[in-house]
């Protein structure tokens, strides 16, 4: 069952970039973050919103791959907080979700996602969007 | 003590004009004497005015008492007693009905006392006939009333009928008990400050939704539409939700306007939450399956890589291992949920026990050939049941215990217990009946599906247990079922009869208050709150409170004895033993009864929009004002006093006590000091004054109010 993928198709990616991964379940972050390892990319992990807000502020990442529903600050809070932030305004947000309502996905790219992903996804699908997100942006 | 002045003027004048005569008599002698004898004169009185002065003063006295005796008498007979006459003329006037008028004073006054109670009779009599002949001719019309008002009372919905400005003309006793499950008063008002007959329904509804609901109507009427309502949802103050449906009320001339309108209301508060907690439940599973679903797959997708070492080949199959199992273990508990709900969801009829045990009698009759005896029945008790798995469960309890027993003897019980209801099926005890009765499948209930007696108990919310007694004849055993009530009066028809609507007045249709201000209104045109209340003693400003609030509501003229406000207030200090002998309320009837602070703003709602009426009302409004800043309760509206109305009527009456004013109006008092009893009896007089009143050309507020001003009574300090 492959998740929807919202993300413009761009060139391939680039490797030692730092992506932050933002979700409380851990079952899931064990294997993005050993995926997006094995792919080159240079992992931060953080647990919940206000977690994730800081290692953005601290790390500045290339990518944020950001859980919508985690206790006390949502994805959605971090994402308006990062784009309101003329420091990090600039950071790629994949956003993934297990709310799958049109009205959640207008949500979430309202806040300033640049991709909405709906759990249950493919991370092989998940690994080519972020990559050409990447390349894309190298391109500009 | 009421003195007439002119009466004491009239006693006093004999005297002085006595003494006056003889005044002017002595000047008289003495001024045509010459000198001398004058002078002799003065020698010869002065020394006897010394002596025997008192002894005249005194012979003066006793004339002068005598003279003022005989004129009181003249006045009893001749002016006190004719004026007495007249006002119980003017009683009879107002009322043919009254007491007839007494004969006093003089023996003239008799034959004239006998002749107006002749024409008072005779005047009764054909207002008795003309009134039967009213009666005969709207008989018809009320029939089709009372048709009407029987069939909006059997309505499972609650429905109210209003005029245009929102005066409520006719409620249901559905509507009564939402509004009472909505109120947020202590238990006194009861939902009475919502709903009754003249309040107005913007209390409930807001008037705006009302006003768009209408609008939206006419514009359907205009349209053509057969049969226009509109419905909406609102939430009241206390937090319920109503769904209302309003349709106008038209004549039925083509294009009539609407002269009122019926709304039908719906508390949907727990059908919404219900449906709000299975919405949740549904997208909590669904996010969190998704999310599970999203950890397996990721984890899947990593056992793909051929290059995966053991250990991270261990940590992804744990993790599909982990969320397998998360997964299994909320669609086992979302099941376990949804099974309990459907349990509780089951729709519970109400129905009269007595109905339910002597149909469940005649199964048991029937299934298993056993005579059921029913010997104690409560037959008022309502329960709230799902008669076709309950009498099913009975039936199959009753062939147990039919089982290996030739004489059974059988018998159902009903009783109440403690806001429940006993439903017990009692048998001849002695051999054990089969362990598992409880949850073993009952045979022949719901098409065969496998309900037991404890599924039916818990559908109904209630209980059920076996019970063995053992007695001096022989042991008996019954099986008990603890079962809900029919909402405790609040919802179902708490009596058998009590289905009837509460009360309607299609009279309000006509009445509108938006133009009228109320000082130049008819006294009849207007909504009174009569009232009393029973305290701890009579200083309020010392320390004394408000221990019990009973008032009515007089509505277009009517007493509405069925929207009463009755109220017990627990004053938080102790109430003295010479008080409680008269008003009979002791201090464990106050304990755990709602402060002043809660029953004020009560009373308050309840007496909105009227005109405060009361007897001797200065001493109970001493005590609401010395309240207004600790409770906000303000009482500001106008306020009447039936010592004061009675004193204008029946100036020359010396007793003003209520009961006397009572009993001059012919008003039959029951449970006096009582302060329900006390206000009912108020309203009573009060009904009674308002056409006498009228005949001395007091008939709006504004000059019922100026003319207690005046009054003498008035002018008394309480």
């Amino acid at each position: 069952m492959n998740g929807q993928v919202n993300a413009r198709a761009g060139a391939s990616g680039k490797a030692g970039e730092k992506v932050l991964i933002a979700d409380d379940e851990p079952n899931i972050v064990v294997s993005l973050e050993f995926m997006m390892k094995r792919e080159g990319f240079h992992v931060l992990v953080a647990r919940d919103g206000l977690g994730a807000l800081e290692a953005i502020r601290r790390e500045h990442p290339r990518l944020v791959l950001l859980d919508a529903t985690m206790p006390g600050m949502t994805g959605f809070d971090v994402c308006e907080a990062v784009r309101s932030d003329v420091d990090t305004r600039d950071t790629r947000i994949v956003m993934l979700t297990a709310k799958g309502r049109e009205t959640d996905k207008a949500r979430g790219v309202g806040a300033g996602a640049d991709a909405y992903v709906t759990k249950p996804f493919s991370t092989r699908d998940l690994v080519q969007t972020v990559k050409e997100m990447m390349a894309r942006d190298a391109a500009e | 003590m009421n003195f007439d002045r002119s009466l004491i003027a009239a006693m006093l004048a004999p005297g002085l004009a006595l003494a006056l005569w003889l005044a002017l008599g002595a000047a008289g002698v003495y001024a045509a004497l010459d000198t001398s004898a004058a002078t002799a004169l003065s020698a010869l009185l002065a020394p006897l005015v010394e002596t025997h002065g008192m002894l005249l003063g005194f012979w003066w006295l006793v004339a002068a008492a005598g003279a003022a005796w005989a004129v009181r008498l003249l006045h009893i007979r001749y002016v006190a007693a004719p004026a007495r006459l007249a006002e119980g003329a003017r009683v009879l006037v107002s009322d043919a009905s009254a007491p007839p008028v007494a004969a006093v004073g003089a023996s003239a006054n008799g034959a004239l006392a006998d002749a107006l109670n002749g024409l008072a009779l005779e005047r009764r009599t054909l207002r008795q006939e003309m009134a039967r002949l009213v009666e005969d001719a709207s008989r018809a019309v009320a029939h089709q009333r009372d048709q009407l008002g029987a069939l909006v009372a059997e309505l499972q919905q609650s429905v109210v009928v209003c005029n245009l400005d929102g005066r409520i003309l006719l409620y249901n006793a559905r509507a009564r008990a939402l509004c009472r499950r909505i109120s947020r008063a202590p238990g006194g008002a009861a939902g009475a400050e919502l709903i009754g007959l003249g309040r107005s329904i913007h209390k409930v509804v807001d008037a705006a939704l009302i006003a768009h609901a209408r609008d939206g109507v006419e514009r359907r009427i205009v349209r053509g539409e057969p049969a226009p309502s509109a419905r909406f949802v609102t939430h009241t103050p206390s937090g319920h939700l109503l769904r209302v449906s309003l349709a106008p009320v038209r004549e039925a001339a083509e294009g009539a306007p609407a002269t009122g309108f019926v709304l039908l209301l719906d508390d949907i508060t727990d059908e919404y939450e219900a449906e709000a907690r299975t919405d949740r439940q549904w997208l909590a599973l669904t996010e969190t399956s998704r999310a599970g679903l999203a950890s397996i797959q990721a984890a899947l997708d990593m056992l793909d890589y051929p290059d995966l070492d053991g250990a991270d080949r261990d940590r992804f199959q744990q993790v599909v291992r982990e969320e397998v199992a998360a997964l299994g273990a909320r669609i086992t508990a979302l099941a376990i949920e949804a099974s309990t709900a459907l349990k509780s969801r089951w729709p519970l009829q109400e129905m009269l026990g007595a109905d339910l045990v002597a149909a469940a009698a005649q199964r048991i009759h029937d299934e298993t050939g056993q005579a059921v005896a029913t010997p104690d029945v409560d037959t008022g008790l309502w329960l709230s049941v799902d008669s076709f798995s309950l009498i099913a469960a009975l039936s199959f309890l009753a062939r147990r215990a039919a089982e290996g027993r030739a004489a059974p003897s059988l018998e159902l019980r009903l009783a109440r217990a403690d806001g429940h209801a006993h439903l017990d099926l009692a048998f001849a005890g002695g051999a054990a009946i089969a362990a598992g009765w409880q949850a073993c499948p009952m045979d022949g209930t719901e098409g065969g599906a496998s309900l037991s007696v404890r599924d039916v108990a818990e559908r109904h919310g209630g209980e059920v247990w076996l019970e063995h007694k053992r007695t001096a004849e022989a042991p008996r055993a019954a099986f008990r079922f603890l079962l809900p009530l029919a909402a405790g009066g609040v919802d179902g028809p708490s009596h058998p009869g009590e289905s009837r609507p509460e009360f309607y007045d299609f009279d309000l249709f006509a009445a509108s208050d938006a133009h009228h201000e109320r000082d130049d209104r008819p006294l009849e045109d207007l909504s009174f709150t009569v009232f009393d209340t029973e305290t701890t003693g009579l200083d309020p400003a010392g320390g004394d409170e408000i221990i019990q609030i009973g008032a009515a509501r007089i509505v277009n003229g009517k007493l509405l004895r069925a929207e009463c406000f009755d109220q017990l207030v627990d004053p938080r200090r102790s109430i003295p033993e010479a008080g409680i002998a008269i008003h009979g309320i002791r201090p464990a009837m106050v304990r755990g009864q709602p402060t002043i602070g809660e029953a004020l703003p009560a009373f308050h709602a309840f007496a909105s929009d009227t005109v405060l009426v009361g007897h001797n009302v200065a001493f109970d409004l001493r005590f609401l004002k010395l309240k207004e800043a600790a409770t906000g309760a303000i009482f500001d509206q106008p306020v009447l006093d039936t010592l004061l109305l009675a004193s204008i009527v029946h100036p020359h009456a010396d007793a003003q006590s209520l009961e006397a004013i009572a009993a001059r109006l012919g008003v039959t008092v029951c449970g006096r000091h009582t302060a329900l009893g006390d206000a009912l009896a108020c309203a009573e007089v009060f009904l009674k004054l308002l056409p006498l009143l009228r005949q001395q050309g007091i008939r709006t507020l504004g000059e019922a109010r100026a003319a207690s001003e005046d009054s003498y009574y008035a002018r008394l300090k309480y």
